[in-house]
């Protein structure tokens, strides 16, 4: 059996599978927002009441925790020590008063272009300690390619802080202003996430559970909770991921596909490429903050079924304010809810609220209250729909940077619609129509968050550059960086990289049987100084992409 | 330093699976510390600049321009289409209102192919700005264009195209020709009889630093142009000047660069030359990227950046002031210097060897223009490469006058490939946006 929760905002979700995923319980309770374990053990209690606990194989969390934690600013103050040499202006940094500057940096190369000056350190680390700062995060332009001067300068000032966050762990990708949002979120939440963790798993453990506990990051992916921890910021928009994980484990799509949660304040657009989720190229934003950390690339948009309807010089404007709930249901303005139900596309609420919003609406657009309902309705269905055709155009005209993909690159065309959510049974055909595609429904899509956090596979991703010309070696999320020979091959780099995500992916909690190596990332190229080839370059990037675990695995020894 | 922010676009495609030949400078690597560099400073999630992907030029882009020997296919790659592709994608977003201004940093590059095209010298084979150019004074109609290169090679290709065009002013700065490839290049090619003054050539002393370049920009072409009015400005954007490229020997620098771009303000910028790809490269395009964008470029340096190693000598200002000065004097005078000209006859000749250093092929050619003030006047080219094809072209102008529109449409009925020494014969209309072949 596997104990699938997600801790939403205002929800939190439990369901209980069998050995063949399917369903046999579930639960839904309201979420105290003071408390999170407290949902999380009422949820749990209600599936898992008069079970055998020894039958249980795992336990997977989706929570809002580290998204609220940030969104609420609920964190712990943080000082950063940034090396970022010459480049983009300082200014241009959003970075706070606790952030100091210091001298040194490496260039793209990974070589020192410039020491760091230890008394300015040391200066900075006691100014931030005097004034009570305990958590510390320290970023390197380009300490993805050579993280030597971050780890010096926290060689440095270690004994002065409780908890430091190294920018080159938090991702192998490149963006200097991103690495220094990721690692000052990565060290401002890592407190109250592993407070969280460790009451968690004090929890489980007094209710006699041994199995592993696991919690989804923003990737769809899981991670072994523990592991977790080093790494908090990864489990930032967990509840977003575990939505769409939800939609992939009940349908179980291998197509191209779109995915919608609509909700009453926003629509959630997803889409997935031969059945597998999109990423974000770059990382996920969260509170206006751009991140490296991995995530599914979702698109929000403010339309939902209580979104307030209304004229403005003109033009029907729906959202992106709700104001309340649906006039049907006591709210103060006409919704999109309420034309539907006027069309009789739903049976829930009061049918002559309803029909007085719209004949409200109606009355500025010189129309019956039943034409303005379908007015309404169509015209939520288009904004919807427009929006699904504009990040779709958006992914199938990223700028690539070979001609290989330029000619033949992946174009997805959306075979099927995925709707969740309130409104979706209402407006999920008309939506279908507009994309020139089926809309289902996935069955026990009230649960669906808590399902795909059952489900989703554990995720890794590394980062492999080797440089022959220095006859260096690094994987800077795994912390490694070695010696090798001038004669390192592209042969041996891709042999590395496997072992090492294999390895990373190992500790992180997967099981064997759902290791789905993908190489993400292959290029070589030749160094020439002068006109004769010094080295070769290799850029390796491996990951274990975003999906379900097997079948029939369960129960097995 | 910072000055009003402007949305710039960018065209980012360093085609990381295509090279000329794998030790050539033109090869996969050139980009790609350049990408780190803009990927590291994080400029693409700057609010003001966007990314754009680059559409694919198509034949008739190309045969609006050159006259492919024998055609576009067979003198071209895909990386040239998308080059050029990428060239048209930046002017479209400027020209649509999408953005303010656009960096094309896309290769392979350009400015060394001629009209003519038999294969490839200098590492172009097709020229993308002047395909660029073509496409959209097509699309727009926007008739004054300048350009201005900043390439340390003479931008012979794009002079060849302009030559005879009186609305577009090509203005090259560049390394000394007696000191460095093509070898052209000097004051005195200052445009054909229908359009003399609207090509200029700045040659610069070899070791010529920052004080030297930005000296030629704010006193010689910040004026002329000003005097020329030009609907559009487009810079060439080479990066061979940089202290550290390989092949030239000028003294430029990253800081150079970004003040000059800020202070030309052009509105699309194609990346030429540039070939310093490890210590320079990455540092020239985050500062024009930045001062394009309007933002603070005044922290962008390289590494090993020392102004006192790379300063000019006085010899060299006191060099380039009097050059400026001369340059200067012939721009205004240039209306004089067409009359005296202009002699008898109804045609103009120019007949010159080219080679085609990168392919290994040398063209001899006849050019003969109408002499005519009504339009750039009629061109009929007699073309032979070494491999012994032998080609004749009728072009006629962009806005051609009856008379020359009449004379070439004759010339290429009355031309045929039986009775005459021709593989092939061409007639490029460009005012009418017509290619044809026989």
């Amino acid at each position: 059996m596997i104990l699938g929760i997600d801790v939403g905002g205002t929800h939190t979700d439990a369901v209980l599978l069998d050995s063949r995923f399917d369903v046999v319980e579930w639960a839904k309770v309201l979420t105290n927002p003071d408390n999170l374990i407290d949902s999380f053990r009422e949820a749990a209690s209600r599936v898992l009441n008069g079970k055998n606990l020894t039958k249980l194989e795992r336990i997977v969390l989706s929570t809002t925790m580290s998204t609220n934690a940030i969104v609420q600013n609920k964190v712990d103050r943080v000082g950063m020590i940034l090396a970022g040499g010459p480049g983009l202006a300082p200014e241009a940094l959003h970075v706070d008063g606790d952030t100091h500057f210091v001298s040194g940096y490496m260039s793209h190369r990974g070589i020192e272009a410039a020491a760091v000056d230890e008394s300015e350190v040391l200066e900075a680390a006691g100014r931030l300690k005097a004034s009570g700062i305990r958590h510390g995060g320290i970023v390197g332009k380009f300490s993805t390619r050579n993280p030597g001067l971050e780890l010096k300068i926290g060689n440095l000032i270690e004994k002065d802080f409780d908890h430091l966050s190294f920018g080159h762990r938090m991702s192998g990708n490149l963006n200097y202003p991103r690495r220094i949002a990721t690692t000052y979120l990565n060290a401002a939440i890592w407190s109250v996430y592993n407070r969280f963790v460790d009451n968690l798993l004090r929890f489980v453990g007094e209710l006699g559970v041994t199995a592993p506990v696991y919690i989804l990051k923003a990737d769809g992916g899981t991670s072994e909770i523990r592991q977790s921890a080093k790494y908090p910021v990864g489990t930032i928009l967990s509840g977003p991921a575990a939505s769409i994980m939800g939609i992939l484990s009940l349908t179980g799509g291998k197509e191209d596909a779109v995915a919608l949660d609509i909700g009453g304040t926003t629509t959630d657009i997803a889409l997935f490429a031969d059945g597998v989720p999109l990423l974000e190229p770059f990382g996920v934003t969260i509170a206006g903050r751009r991140t490296l950390v991995r995530g599914l690339k979702t698109r929000s948009i403010g339309v939902g079924g209580d979104s307030r309807v209304r004229w403005e010089k003109g033009e029907l404007r729906i959202g992106p304010e709700r104001e309340g709930p649906a006039r049907a249901f006591g709210g103060p303005f006409p919704t999109p809810t309420d034309a539907m139900i006027v069309l009789g596309l739903t049976a829930m609420g009061n049918r002559e609220k309803a029909l007085e919003a719209m004949a409200e609406l109606a009355e500025e657009g010189k129309t019956s209250p039943g034409e303005m309902a379908r007015i309404v309705y169509e015209k939520a269905c288009e904004i919807i729909s427009g929006a699904v055709r504009e990040l779709l155009e958006e992914v199938n005209n990223k700028p690539v940077y070979t001609i290989h993909e330029i000619l033949e690159g992946k174009i997805i065309t959306p075979k099927v619609l995925f709707t969740v959510g309130g409104p979706a049974e209402a407006m999920a055909p008309r939506i279908g129509e507009h994309l020139g595609c089926p809309s289902r429904l996935p069955e026990h899509a009230m649960v669906a968050n808590a399902v795909g956090a059952a489900l989703a596979r554990t995720t890794a991703e590394i980062t492999l550059l080797a440089d022959t010309e220095k006859k260096t070696l690094t994987i800077v999320e795994e912390g490694l960086q070695q010696d090798i020979p001038g004669r390192f091959s592209r042969d041996d780099a891709l042999f590395i990289c496997r072992e090492r995500l294999l390895e990373r992916a190992l500790k992180m909690g997967a099981r064997e049987a759902d290791l789905v190596m993908e190489i993400i990332e292959d290029q070589v190229f030749n160094m020439v100084r002068g006109f004769y080839t010094t080295g070769k370059n290799i850029r390796i990037k491996a990951q274990i992409k975003p999906g379900l675990i097997a079948r029939g695995q369960e129960g097995a020894p | 330093m910072k000055g009003k922010e402007r949305k710039t676009g960018l065209v980012f495609f360093p085609a990381f699976d295509w090279a000329i030949s794998s030790t050539h400078p033109e090869r996969e690597e050139r980009l790609l510390y350049t990408q780190d560099q803009v990927f590291e400073e994080g400029l693409l999630d700057l609010e003001n600049i966007v990314e754009f992907k680059p559409g694919l030029a198509t034949k008739a882009d190309v045969d609006r321009v050159h006259i492919c020997v024998p055609d576009v296919s067979h003198v071209t790659t895909e990386s040239h289409m998308i080059s050029a592709g990428g060239a048209i994608t930046a002017a479209e977003k400027v020209l649509e209102g999408e953005v303010d201004n656009a960096f094309a940093l896309v290769r392979p590059p350009g400015h060394h192919a001629m009209r003519v095209v038999h294969g490839a010298r200098g590492f172009c084979n097709i020229n993308i700005e002047a395909v660029m150019i073509e496409h959209i004074r097509r699309k727009y109609g926007h008739r004054r264009i300048a350009i201005v290169d900043t390439d340390c090679h003479h931008g012979d290709g794009t002079q060849d195209i302009f030559w005879h065009d009186p609305d577009t002013l090509f203005i090259s700065l560049h390394q000394d020709g007696r000191t460095l490839y093509p070898g052209s290049g000097f004051p005195e090619e200052f445009g054909g009889p229908n359009a003399l003054g609207t090509t200029l050539n700045i040659p610069l002393p070899p070791r010529t630093s920052e004080e030297g370049f930005l000296y030629v920009l704010d006193n010689l072409i910040l004026p002329i142009l000003d005097d020329f009015k030009p609907d559009l400005v487009i810079n060439s954007a080479g990066q061979d000047n940089h202290y550290t490229d390989p092949i030239t020997d000028m003294q430029f620098t990253a800081q150079g660069y970004a003040r000059l771009n800020d202070r030309l303000s052009p509105h699309i910028a194609v990346l030429e030359g540039g070939y310093s790809v490890e210590t320079a490269l990455p540092y020239i395009n985050v500062g024009i990227i930045l001062a394009m964008a309007g933002l603070d470029y005044s922290h962008v340096r390289e590494p090993d950046y020392d102004p006192e190693r790379i300063r000019q000598s006085a010899d060299i200002t006191r060099y380039i002031e009097k050059l400026s000065e001369g340059i200067y004097g012939l721009w205004k005078r240039r209306d004089e210097e067409k009359s005296k000209l202009r002699r008898d006859g109804e045609f103009a000749r120019r007949s010159r060897g080219i080679f085609y250093d990168t392919d290994h092929i040398s063209e001899e050619q006849t050019e003969l223009v109408r002499i005519c003030d009504d339009c750039g006047g009629l061109i009929t080219i007699d073309s032979r490469a070494d491999h012994s094809t032998r080609i004749f072209a009728v072009v006629i102008p962009g806005r051609s006058c009856p008379a020359c529109r009449k004379k070439g449409e004759e010339i290429y009925e009355t031309r045929s490939r039986k009775d005459g020494p021709y593989d092939h014969i061409y007639l490029q209309d460009r005012d009418r946006d017509i290619y044809m072949t026989k």
